[in-house]
């Protein structure tokens, strides 16, 4: 255990150092800031639910910034490493190699954490210095929205993890991880779009579509939190009513995509030929 | 006697063989290394040696023969806790600094927390411990992977051409560390590309070519078994020299100076003859085949019989 736990703060410091962290942290925290400031309006009126109402952009924008981050944090970790001879060192000691991969996961997770956290929570503290915070309720939104962007986070740290460890080139493993973003994030949701509108009769849209749309963990972070901000979800035309599972429950995808992801990449790891 | 080596057989390598392909990068390998033992491995690049290796570690598996690592099977856990590697051109992380990497494989093998300052003491790192890794030269790169290697005091050391990039002093001291390991028992396999390089500090050589073991002995045995012609040089007068190669023979070499080259059982005959003629003589030069004449004869020559058959 010590020794994943020396794994995960090699990866962590590592991604403080070369400014990993911050770069991530500030990308997040512009966004978070401009949406913020987009919300108090051009009347500069000082609306009440400014706060609510960034955390509803937030989440949306989310969507297409935590799995890029998450992505390229993580493609790198097994065949960029042994490219540059980095990772042999470490597999010729005693340590299995599930371990190395959970050190791994461990200390790009707190990395991640870090740069949300801190990219978030300046949206919080925006909204406060322009009084626009609004109750607990609001900075309850915010805390959810930190958290299961982490979740989301994960699930594509763990694909990352999965690509690099199935191709020799680090190269190839970028591109899958460009391909799998692309996918997951925007043709994924065009296809499904085209699905419901092709199928006029509804069996699509009442059976398929809702499960489909679980499959995906980006889909799912999406569906929990609009359902979390219910006035997002008016605009949406999608109804909580016409998904299978409610609330937490939606959760369960990236979980499993994680658990699914991180099993697969230990296969894979384990036949890795350094 | 024979069972304490037996047991002592640290590294145990029968039978190995592995091929890529229709590259057969080991043919029938056999080699032991006992504790306290230091024996190089050599062979030109592509010759077997980081196959072996890999093997050794368990990032490849062998097509046939068993590779044992203090009597454990190569690759398996047991096996990786006895084993230290260096690899030839060591990289690490370059934001770390000296001391968190070798803190890292410390935790990693296990080793008590006051390995790692002993351990950089031991490869004169300390003043530098502190600075990230990226800034240092190739020379520190290769003395810091030598520390991380030996932290938790390692049974077996596999270094991969350990002191290519050292300079002639740090080269020395390596060598001095490597005598000092086995010493307490460890036993060093290390590979290099040449016989000279060695200066002479590895008790046994074994010479890999094309995937085969050509030669397995201590090095007065290699150098002895290869037979290899002795080179006088005799050094007369420009007026005399004539006289001289007519009736010794050899090669004219300069204006006053004649080069023979006599079988080893030849030259003391050849040296008593040389002697009984002080009048055509002023001095005597003898040079025994050089190290990297004894590695070119078990690397290169068996090539070409086996090109000329």
């Amino acid at each position: 255990m010590s020794a994943v736990l020396a794994i995960a703060v090699v990866e962590t410091r590592i991604g403080i150092r070369n400014s990993w962290v911050i770069l991530a942290a500030g990308i997040l925290a512009t966004f978070s800031i401009l949406l913020v400031l987009l919300g108090s309006g051009p009347s500069g009126a000082v609306d009440a639910h400014l706060l609510s109402v960034a955390v509803a952009s937030l989440s949306t924008l989310a969507v297409y910034l935590i799995p890029l981050i998450a992505l390229l944090l993580s493609f790198d970790a097994i065949a960029g490493e042994i490219d540059r001879g980095t990772l042999q060192l470490v597999l010729a000691t005693p340590i299995a190699r599930w371990q190395v991969l959970a050190g791994k996961f461990l200390g790009h997770l707190v990395v991640l954490a870090i740069a949300i956290v801190v990219g978030y929570a300046s949206a919080g503290v925006l909204a406060v210095l322009l009084g626009g915070a609004g109750g607990l309720e609001a900075f309850y939104g915010l805390a959810v929205l930190t958290l299961t962007s982490i979740l989301l986070g994960a699930v594509f740290i763990a694909v990352g993890y999965l690509t690099s460890s199935s191709v020799r080139q680090t190269g190839t493993a970028a591109a899958l991880a460009v391909g799998i973003w692309l996918v997951t994030v925007v043709l994924y949701d065009l296809a499904l779009l085209g699905g419901l509108l092709s199928s006029q009769d509804g069996i699509f849209a009442r059976t398929v579509f809702p499960w489909l749309l679980l499959l995906n963990p980006a889909d799912a972070f999406r569906v929990f939190n609009m359902e979390a901000v219910d006035t997002a979800l008016l605009q949406t035309g999608l109804g909580a009513d016409g998904l299978p599972i409610r609330g937490a429950a939606v959760l369960l995808s990236p979980v499993l995509w994680v658990i699914a992801a991180l099993g697969f990449s230990v296969l894979a790891i384990r036949r890795v030929k350094p | 006697m024979e069972g304490f080596r037996e047991m002592n057989r640290l590294v145990d390598i029968t039978s190995v063989s592995k091929s890529f392909g229709a590259v057969r990068a080991l043919q029938d390998v056999t080699l032991s290394v006992q504790a306290g033992e230091v024996v190089a491995l050599l062979g030109h690049n592509g010759a077997g040696k980081t196959t072996l290796f890999r093997i050794m570690l368990g990032f490849l598996e062998p097509d046939r023969g068993s590779l044992l690592v203090s009597g454990n099977k190569a690759g398996s856990r047991e096996s990786r806790s006895a084993i230290s590697y260096l690899p030839e051109s060591v990289a690490f992380p370059k934001m770390l600094t000296g001391r968190e990497i070798v803190g890292l494989y410390a935790k990693l093998k296990g080793a008590p927390a006051s390995d790692i300052e002993r351990a950089l003491e031991s490869v004169d790192l300390l003043d530098a411990a502190n600075r990230r890794c990226g800034t240092y030269s190739k020379g520190m790169r290769q003395r810091l992977g030598l520390a991380q290697a030996i932290v938790g005091s390692p049974q077996v050391l596999l270094l991969d051409e350990p002191t290519s990039g050292l300079d002639p002093v740090s080269r020395t001291e390596f060598y001095g560390l490597i005598a000092s390991l086995a010493d307490t028992g460890t036993a060093v396999l290390l590979s290099s590309h040449g016989l000279s390089e060695l200066e002479a500090r590895a008790g046994r050589v074994a010479i890999l070519r094309k995937g085969r073991l050509v030669a397995d002995g201590a090095l007065a045995d290699l150098q002895k078994n290869a037979n290899l012609p002795t080179r006088i040089r005799v050094r007369s007068t420009a007026e005399k020299v004539d006289d001289f190669h007519r009736r010794f023979g050899g090669e004219r070499v300069n204006c006053a100076s004649v080069e023979i080259t006599c079988a080893s059982d030849e030259k003391m005959p050849m040296l008593a003859a040389i002697h009984a003629s002080p009048e055509v003589v002023s001095d005597i030069e003898v040079m025994p085949p050089t190290l990297d004449e004894v590695y070119r004869y078990y690397s290169l020559n068996e090539d070409n019989k086996e090109d000329l058959s």
